[in-house]
Order: C-alpha cells, then structure tokens, then sequence
C-alpha cells in the first residue's frame, strides 16, 4: 500500500464560497471565490467587480456552455485542463465548450500562477466543486420546472432528465431559472464517481490550438493597443550596473523616435533596473536607435566576477568545514572509515537560461492614473504587486490582463519586464509595447543557478550504501540561498542510508537567479543520481537492483531537519513501483547492446510526482553523444486528467533535460553573461529528437502536475548510459565539456 | 522606402525604412502577428515565411529585397484552417506553447510541396526550426500524417504506436 503524502497545498485559512448572478437576457453565470478569513468583514468590496469578467461558467439560453480557464497558459496546458475539470462535473458535452481567458482578479479567483506544478493540485476538488454546484442548480431548476423531486432527475451531457416520466430539458433552456435557485454548498457538493468520467482522463486537444495553427494573435508580443508606441529597453550587461552618461539626447533625432530617456532604477535585480528605454513609431525604429546608443555604466560591485572564479571559490570551500550543516544522521566519519569501498566524486552543473522562445515583452498604457497592462506572465499577481511598487500606485489601480505566453519554464515567474513596460508607460502617457531583443533576454535571465556537490560515499562488503557525504557549494550570503540555489534537508538519499550528512556552504552572488523547471531538482538530481550509479558499480551492484535496494532501507525520520521545498514525505512503495515499471518497459538487463551503446537508469521525486527514466544513448568512436530512446515511468496519482498533453509535457519536459546536459551553459566572465543567442545558447533541434515511451502508475490521491517532475531524472540517466556505453563517468555538465571519444 | 510585393496573394504597398526586416514589415506594419519574432539572426526559424514559395527566415530579410515577390505566411496557408498540415498538427494536438508553430508549418508545407512524401531523414533535415518545447516528435509524425491526407487518406487515424501513446497502468 502506498502512504498518502500531504496533498493539500490550499488548505489554508480561506474557504470557497459560490456566487450565482442572472444574466441580462436569460442564462446563469457561477463565480467562486474564496474568502480569506481575514478580510470577511469586507465583503461589500468584491462587489466592484464586474462578474461577467470573473464567473467560471456561464451558460445562455442557446446552450453555449462558456468555461472561463484562471490560470496563465504557457504550454503546460492548464487552459485546457482546468476547464475539463468544470466541464466533467458540470456534465457537459464538450465539444459545446467555448473557454476564454480569465483576466487577473484576486478577488474572484486564487493561485492565477503557473508555478511548481502546483496547478492541478490545486484545482483538482475546487474547479470539480465548482461544475458539480452547477449541475445541481440546473437540476433543482428543471425538478421545480416539473414539479418533481430533484433526486428523481440525472444529467447527461447538457441535458435534465426525469426518470419516472423520460421528460428531458436542456441546461439551456433552465439557464435563466437555475441562477433563482439556492446555491448549494461548495464543501459538500455531490462529485461524481471517478468511474464515470466521461471527459478527465480522455485525450483533449489544447483549446488554443486550432488558433496557434492559423496564426491567430494569442501571445503577449501581439498586443495591439490603438494608437501603441514601442519601446526597447536597455541594460547594463553586469546586473544593475547605473547610468553614468549617455548619448540619449542625440537619439531623438532618429527616424520614429518619439521618447529616449534614462531610467534610474533602483538596486534589486528583480525590480526595475537603471538603463535607457528608447520609444519609437515602430520597433525596427527603437531598435535601430539602439544601434547608435552610448552609454557609459558604472558597472558596480560585481564586474569582476566569473564561472571561473566561482569554480576556484567552490573549490577552496570544498577543502575548508562547511558553513551550514542540513542534516546528520548516524556518523559518517567512522562509518566511511569501516567501509567495504568509499568512493569521492566531485560534480558540478553550470548556469543555464530559460529560453522561452517569445521574448519577454509587455504592453501597458497609464492613463488618468489607471494603469491597464497585457502582460505573458506565469505570475500576473506579483507582477502587479512590483508594478504597484515600482510607480508607487495602488493594486486596484492596475488591470492585467492575462496572454497566452510562449513558453515560461520559470522565467517568467519574475516580471521584471512588467516593471519596465510599467515605468516607460506612464513616463510617455501613450500605450506602450515593450519588446526584449533575444539577447536582452538570454543576457538579463534568471538564471538556473550553478550547483558544485562534493560527495563521498561508502558501500559494506554486501554492497549496501551505508555512508553519505554531500559537501553542496552553492551560492548565498549568510543563512540565506540565492533564488533556487537552495537544497532541503530531506531531498533523496536523505532518510535513506543510516550514516547521512548534507552540509551546505556559499558564496555570494552578483547575478540574478530563479526558478527553472523543476527547480533545484534538475540539479540535484543529476548530481545524486549518478553518484549512486558510480556507488552501484562500486558495490558490483546492478544500478536498478541497487537503487531498489536503497529504497527497501528507508530509516526511521529523526528530529525535524532544515528543510527546503522538497521537505515533503517521500513514498518508497511509490517510487519503487515506478522504478520496476520502467525497468519492466524499457527492457532493462535483458537486452545485450554492442559497445558504445548503453542503457543507464535515474529517478527523482519533485512537485509531488515520482518518476523514473532509462536512457539508451549511442556514442560514436569520435564521442559525440545521440540518445537513441527513453522509458518513462511516471506516477501522478490518481487520475491522468489529459493523457494527450500529459504525454507532450513529458516528452517535452525529457528532451528539456536532455538539451541541458548536452550543451547548455551560461558562462559569466568580467559580471556579464557571454552567450547571447541561440547560436551559442543551444536548444534541442530536430535532428536529435528520440522516441520517448511514457507509462503512469496510478495511486490512490488525488492527481498532481505535471509540468516539471519528468525533467530532473533523465539528465542523470543520459550521463549513467554513457558510462555504460563508455566506461567514462560524467561529473561535469554539459557532456560538450567532455571528451567522450573511445577506441 | 516604398515596397510592393504579394502577400497570400494580396497584393501590399508599405511604406518602411529599406533595411527593416520583412518580420516586422509583416507583424507592425501590415497587422499579421502570426509570424513571429524569436532570435533576430535566422537561427530559431520563428519568423519562417514563403519567399517566392521557399521557406525563408524573415527576420534578416531586408523588406527592400521582397520587391515584387509573392511572400506567405501562415495567415494565408490556407483560407479556413484546413491545409492537411493543419489539419494533421490538429489531430495530433502537437503543439504546447504554440510559439514556434506558425514557422513550424511554413518550413513543413515548403517541404511536403516539393517531397509529397517525406522520409524521417527528409523531414530533419529541412525542419530546422527551434522549438522550445521540443515538440518534435510530434511534429515528425504530423507531417507524416499530413502526407497521408493529401494523398486521400483523409479518414484513417493516426497509428497508435506512431503516436507514441501514453499507457496507464491500473
């Protein structure tokens, strides 16, 4: 049996309440929201909000069923999936399904983020509450219609029946009664059967995509605001470097421009930044003006550091004791002195950049004091709050509108580009359209920050791990980490080998870092993941076997630890059924492949989803790497709401992770970043596509996302295939480091 | 300087400075967002339009240069949405973020045009568009499939192992 894990992520003090409002005209429209505790007494406030903006759902009286989707779509798909969830419950047919946009409106609805694969979790009861407590007001309606019980009424796909005298009635045609009936309760709502789901776990294709294949304007770069300038923004290359003098004056002379000034900005390097925003008719015209800018920066405190002096960094800390411990179980020392076999590896992963492949950009328009915005963001929310802060204006004075992103994978968490967008807006009083260049954005990210492991281990003379030591280097200022360059105290193998100690220490850091796909993990995993492969073949164990093996030995939990964002309850039954699963699919030890090819195998658990992955990679005499498949074993719990995107989300989230380890790396030199396009930042390209076999397990909780957990695991898979396929072990990303060649 | 050129067939006078790029002639001046803008140094193939009917980045693309020329772009691949490769990226559900799409399918209706039948080999070796999201694998398959409808198969489904079809174990 599997243990639950904590899968109320909202279970805080808020509570949902159900709003039902007539339509002007016929039809029903149902809002929830949910109710902070603390502001109860306020409730006249929320009132200002326009409801027709702000409902779930709304059906008239032609029978068009319209599904409003909260959350920002980035390509994970929750447009799409959150929908689904109403539409099942509401008992609806959905190709009679339209979804719109929600806009941002905190007062109506909660968690609008694309963040953590925390979306589905989320959602999964109050969006089903939301469509059931509609289906029971349609039935109520059509039971007083007909003067029948409404326990003698079911639904089936947007129509009432009655059962004793076959009278049916469509949910169009009881619209407008239904919004006179009682509301009922959303806590206690009667839910469906999962066995009857006719649409959550059926292959639903993305609502958008019909308009992505016809070109329609979806995205935040498409904005079009009647009478818009455009701007371009620009930087310092070291991170909140200040403008000491500038040309500016002598660009307003060029041809379309209309604005260029300096923007002082202020220090935080997720605020808005000093640099020069130049605006123009068109965006050819700013960004040409930008070709004859000078400017000379005061490059500040961080100008002269590098990867390279990070590295030297990490290595002096690595010799010296560490600053923080995070965890210590058993003793380590003396367990790896009586140690069968102990083994040292030092790994490191480099700063990588986001890429999503729409530029960051955002339109926004400051009138009469009111700031209205249209802005690709994963976070709307905080996007707003820095706004406000930045103008100084108030929250209520901004209206976001939410666009369809082209990508997010973490960047877009932060809104720097909502800060600027903001401050150029109301320095010109005209609508604005902010457009990075490709450079601005892969040379002012976020950056996954770098991770240095310094590990030793030990196996007895039957070949059990009995002793761990990680020495993390990472990047930080006193008890404090850089934005994603923490570690949990709990994060795996951590409860799991009886001699355990997790010591962290850091450096400072003048270069802003995030939150990138399965943050942490993507790091982490490959570090600890291989570290076990190189421990399995010490211990002469098979690397599944071995892994397996590390599971059965979960120890009894100690005193709380220093925990992180992976300081969660780990189910050993449920990784290890993921585990045997992929190592059933992919063929694991019953295949004999010739040299240079190898199988390797991996698992993490991150964002509430256990996954396990094996790699089949190729490497040619002359080293270059071609990964030839992938087996994945995912488990989400209990349902697979979309399997259609669930398997696109994995197989992207696998060849995301395979990009990484295979040439992605952002170098600092002199405090500025090096790369600055995709010539020299390198994304997945066709040609090295590879078939990816995706398998869930499920379990009994509720279904979790879905977005990131499939990434971190392969990276450490990809490298241990290539030490079975070459005997040469990977410490040091991305493999174009290495010299992977063989006779 | 005054151009003019076709574009989907209509014919278009702009007036826009000589080295503008024929991406933001598209998308600022005459209004067609679907084109879009991902590197500004033909290495993502976002802004893939056809140039006198050859897939062409349109970002380095000086708008002077299109100067009687027919230009496509992905408003125009077909009048309702329906040209088989659409129709097969549809079936397929290939997309996720959706970004790199329009520039997907102008280099993949450029290739079918001139190899109604594509190899796997074929289709890597002229695809090479960026996508982020690394869609490829559907993407392969859709052009596959979009091969098999212009050639009359309009109603057989996809095949379930070509598609790589996810399994969920009870």
């Amino acid at each position: 049996m599997t243990t639950p894990v904590n899968e109320s992520p909202t279970r805080v003090s808020r509570r949902d309440f159900l709003r039902v409002t007539a339509i002007a005209g016929g039809g029903i429209l149902l809002a929830s929201y949910a109710e902070p505790l603390r502001a109860a007494a306020n409730v006249g406030e929320r009132l200002a909000v326009d409801p027709q903006l702000n409902a779930y759902i709304r059906i008239t009286p032609d029978g068009i069923i319209t599904i409003i989707g909260k959350n920002p779509e980035i390509g994970q798909g929750m447009k799409t999936t959150l929908p689904m969830l109403i539409a099942e419950e509401l008992d609806v047919d959905w190709a009679n399904v339209r979804v719109e946009q929600g806009m941002l409106d905190s007062k109506n609805y909660t968690a609008q983020s694309a963040g953590g694969s925390t979306a589905t979790p989320t959602n999964w009861l109050p969006m089903r509450r939301v469509g059931a407590a509609g289906r029971a007001m349609l039935v109520a309606a059509a039971a007083a219609e007909w003067g029948v019980p409404a326990s003698e009424c079911d639904t089936d796909r947007g129509v009432v029946k009655h059962r004793g005298s076959n009278r049916t009635i469509t949910y169009g045609a009881l619209a407008t009664k239904a919004a006179s009936m009682t509301a009922p309760d959303l806590a206690s709502v009667a839910l469906k059967d999962p066995k009857t789901f006719r649409i959550i776990g059926s292959r639903v294709r993305g609502v958008d995509t019909h308009a992505i294949v016809t070109g329609k304007p979806l995205f935040g770069i498409d904005v079009t605001v009647p009478g818009m300038l455009y701007a371009t923004f620009v930087k310092c290359p070291v991170f909140g470097g200040k403008v000491v003098s500038s040309n500016v004056a002598d660009l307003k002379s060029m041809p379309g421009i209309k604005h260029a000034f300096v923007v002082e900005g202020g220090t935080a390097l997720d605020g808005l930044l000093p640099g020069v925003a130049i605006v123009a008719e068109s965006w050819w015209q700013a960004r040409t003006a930008r070709g004859k800018l000078q400017v000379t920066w005061d490059e500040g405190p961080t100008a002269q550091q590098s990867s390279a002096g990070f590295a030297s960094q990490a290595a002096a800390l690595s010799q010296q004791p560490p600053q923080r411990s995070l965890r210590k179980d058993g003793d380590v020392t003396t367990a790896l002195a009586s140690a069968a076999k102990t083994v040292k590896g030092d790994y490191f992963y480099p700063f990588i950049a986001h890429a999503s492949l729409e530029p960051q950009n955002c339109t926004a328009h400051m009138k009469d004091g009111k700031l209205e915005m249209w802005a690709p963001s994963q976070n709307p929310g905080s996007g707003r709050a820095l706004v406000a802060k930045t103008l100084g204006i108030k929250d209520t004075d901004i209206t976001v509108h939410i666009t369809r992103s082209g990508g997010g994978f973490g960047r877009r968490l932060m809104n720097d580009y909502m800060a600027e967008a903001a401050w150029i807006a109301k320095e010109v009083g005209v609508p604005v359209k902010l457009l990075w260049t490709r450079e601005d954005d892969i040379q002012h990210d976020f950056y996954r920050p770098a991770g240095y492991h310094y590990f030793t281990g030990g196996v007895d003379a039957s070949g059990k791990l009995v002793a761990w030591r990680d020495h993390f280097v990472s990047f930080g200022e006193g008890q404090g980490w850089s934005a994603g360059a923490n570690i949990g105290g709990t994060e795996f193998p951590a409860r799991f080998i009886p001699n355990f100690a997790l010591d962290a220490s850091v450096m400072p850091l003048g270069v802003p870092t995030g939150f990138l796909r399965a943050p942490g993990s993507n790091g982490i995993a490959f570090a600890t993941q291989s570290f076990i492969d190189e421990l399995a073949h010490a211990a002469g164990k098979d690397p599944v076997q071995f892994r397996l093996d590390l599971l059965a030995n979960a120890q009894p939990e100690v005193a709380p630890t220093a925990g992180g964002p992976q300081a969660q309850p780990y189910d050993a039954a449920r990784m290890r059924g993921v585990l045997e699963l992929v190592a059933d699919k992919s063929g694991w030890g019953k295949k004999t492949l010739p040299k240079g090819t190898g199988m390797g195998v991996a698992f993490h658990f991150s964002h509430r989803g256990y996954f396990a992955e094996v790699v089949q990679a190729t490497v040619s005499k002359a080293g270059e790497v071609k990964v030839d498949q992938v087996w994945v074993a995912g488990d989400i719990g209990s349902d697979v709401i979309n399997p259609l995107n669930a398997e696109n989300q994995v197989q992207g989230s696998v060849m995301d992770g395979v990009a990484q380890a295979l040439g992605q790396e952002i170098t600092i030199e002199k405090g500025r970043v090096v790369q600055s396009n995709f010539n020299e930042f390198l994304l997945l390209r066709a040609e090295q596509a590879f078939p990816i076999e995706v398998h869930f397990r499920k379990s009994p909780i509720p279904p979790t996302g879905l977005g990131e957990p499939a990434l971190p695991p392969v990276v450490p898979a990809l490298c241990n295939a290539i030490f079975a396929a070459t005997g040469k072990r990977i410490r040091t990303l991305p493999l174009s480091k290495s010299n992977l060649s063989w006779t | 300087m005054k151009v003019s050129f076709k574009v989907n067939g209509q014919p278009k006078t702009v007036d826009v400075p000589a080295d503008q790029p024929l991406l933001w002639t598209l998308r600022d001046t005459l209004d067609l967002k679907g084109t879009k803008y991902g590197c500004g140094i033909s290495q993502c193939g976002a802004c893939t339009v056809h140039f006198n009917g050859t897939a062409t980045r349109s970002c380095m693309l000086p708008t002077s240069r299109v100067q009687g020329a027919e230009i496509g772009t992905i408003e125009g691949l077909s009048p309702d949405g329906t040209h088989a490769l659409q129709r097969a990226w549809e079936e397929l559900d290939v997309p996720q973020c959706g970004y790199c799409q329009a520039g997907q399918l102008m280099s993949a209706s450029a290739l079918l045009a001139s190899n109604p039948h594509p190899t796997d080999a074929d289709i890597d070796s002229a695809m090479d568009n960026l996508c982020r999201c690394a869609t490829y694998t559907r993407i392969r398959l859709a052009i596959h499939r979009a091969a098999e409808i212009k050639a009359g198969a309009q109603d057989s489904a996809p095949r379930p192992r070509q598609l790589n079809e996810s399994r969920i174990e009870s």
